[in-house]
């Protein structure tokens, strides 16, 4: 395993938002199946990292790898590097105007070259395994939040990426929906899939993750397995960062 | 005064050849004008100075200057040009039918243009993100999603300025075009009957409004299965 090169790789990297120093010396390597979770307070910098992954946002500087690509602002280069990253949103953004179905199948068509018949195969039997099926022909405004997300899911997956990023995607819903999206992802790790989870669902990632990674103000402040991080966190910041999620 | 509904009668004839005339003259710039927006809506929001900024010149002219106005430029100026009067584009611009769809079909271009633009403007950015994010590329995205959103959060302003387009085709009536207007102002300059007669063609101007307004609306509920 360790012989590997990792999937996802950041050496030094920066990202700048006018004069705001949005990621300071980011680095992290991802090997293939690995679960990280990334927490830290808002405007840490969490989401712009896994942005920058899949160059939703570009980095300033330092290197970023992904599956073999280096990430550039080449849109060809970023596209190849999409196609194999999945990737879930806070707002879930399904597609309003299409059908559920519609929504799995529309970018196997154009970017995988499927046929109708081949991508409506794979978005109902990805429908299924999300456990929303029977609403394959509903507008996604048709269906709560909880599933919407897990159609979400889905629709990334219909991909078939190497690696999947989840950018908060329980933040935006009512509690009693966060727990059926959680399943779906932890299924989704136990399955193998390579995971960068944004997430404050602390519950998640004592469970799934390989490691936690805490950010603060823009840079990585803390790695660790999942019983070290949170029995013996290393850095007062850290510290105080859990005592605040878990004292509620 | 007296009303003379008889008046009314006898002119209806006449007023449904001048309302094909009007229909006519609507359709075909409307058509027009829009196709030219959509390209030129392209353009507009092209990051490339080069691309855009000639559109918002074009724009910022057609807006800015009155339609009529526009109209006597091509009607009465142009011929005034020798390369006009000798160039194979004469016998075009001697039409005066020509003329009236021409200035309208610009006019239409840039304000629907502006519409086009604004409708995308107006489409949420994380549906393109989560397109992105899918492999799709940009101009995939565009087809996919920007234009169906697009057009959607357009139509309420396009069914506005469709209606504007039908009032500024009584401006053609200037140009010895016999619309709707263009009839009404000939029936009355012989029966000096301004009353019955601008009401009869004020009255068919508002059953188009009426149908276009009905239609539009059939069309956005169609559309709006979904919410946004």
């Amino acid at each position: 395993m360790q012989n590997n090169p990792p999937i996802i790789s950041l050496k030094n990297v920066h990202k700048y938002f006018g004069d705001f120093h949005a990621l300071r010396n980011i680095n992290l390597d991802v090997e293939e199946g690995q679960k990280i979770v990334v927490c830290g307070p808002s405007g840490s910098g969490k989401s712009t990292m896994i942005r920058c992954v899949n160059g939703l946002e570009q980095h300033d500087e330092g290197t970023i790898m992904v599956n073999g690509h280096t990430m550039s602002s080449d849109e060809k280069i970023g596209n190849l590097i999409r196609q194999e990253v999945g990737m879930v949103f806070q707002s879930f953004n399904l597609f309003p105007h299409m059908k559920v179905l519609d929504n799995l199948t529309m970018a196997q068509r154009m970017v995988r070259q499927k046929t109708k018949a081949e991508a409506r195969d794979t978005g109902m039997k990805l429908l299924e395994r999300v456990g929303i099926a029977a609403q394959a022909d509903k507008f996604p405004s048709q269906l709560s939040g909880g599933q919407q997300q897990r159609v979400a899911i889905a629709r990334a997956l219909c991909m078939n990426p190497k690696v999947m990023l989840f950018d908060e995607p329980t933040s935006a819903l009512d509690p009693e929906m966060i727990s059926e999206v959680l399943d779906v992802m932890t299924e989704l790790a136990r399955d193998g899939m390579t995971m960068i989870c944004v997430t404050h669902e602390m519950g998640f990632a004592r469970s799934v993750a390989d490691r936690i990674v805490f950010m603060d103000q823009g840079e990585i402040v803390e790695t660790g397995e999942p019983e070290t991080f949170f029995a013996n966190p290393a850095h007062a910041r850290t510290r105080a960062f859990l005592d605040q999620i878990i004292s509620h | 005064m007296t009303f003379e509904s008889s008046l009314i009668l006898e002119s209806l004839p006449r007023l449904m050849d001048g309302l094909w005339v009007t229909l006519r003259l609507f359709v075909l710039a409307l058509t027009c004008g829009t196709v030219l927006a959509v390209g030129m809506v392209l353009l507009r929001i092209s990051s490339r100075k080069y691309l855009s900024w000639p559109v918002m010149a074009y724009i910022y002219v057609f807006r800015g200057t009155p339609i009529l106005v526009q109209l006597f430029v091509i009607y009465y100026g142009l011929p005034q040009l020798e390369f006009i009067r000798t160039g194979p584009l004469w016998p075009f611009f001697r039409e005066p039918f020509f003329c009236a769809w021409f200035a309208l079909t610009l006019n239409i271009g840039a304000y629907t243009t502006e519409i086009f633009r604004g409708g995308i403007l107006g489409v949420n950015k994380g549906l393109l993100e989560a397109s992105k994010a899918l492999g799709m590329t940009y101009a995939q995205t565009f087809r996919k999603v920007t234009a169906p959103i697009a057009f959607k959060l357009c139509l309420p302003a396009y069914s506005n300025e469709m209606i504007s387009v039908l009032k500024a085709t009584a401006l053609a009536s200037t140009v010895t075009i016999f619309d709707v207007t263009g009839v009404a102002r000939k029936i009355v300059a012989e029966t000096f009957a301004p009353y019955e007669i601008f009401l009869s063609a004020a009255i068919i101007y508002l059953i188009l409004a009426w149908i276009i307004q009905n239609g539009v609306r059939l069309l956005e509920r169609r559309i709006s299965r979904y919410a946004n």
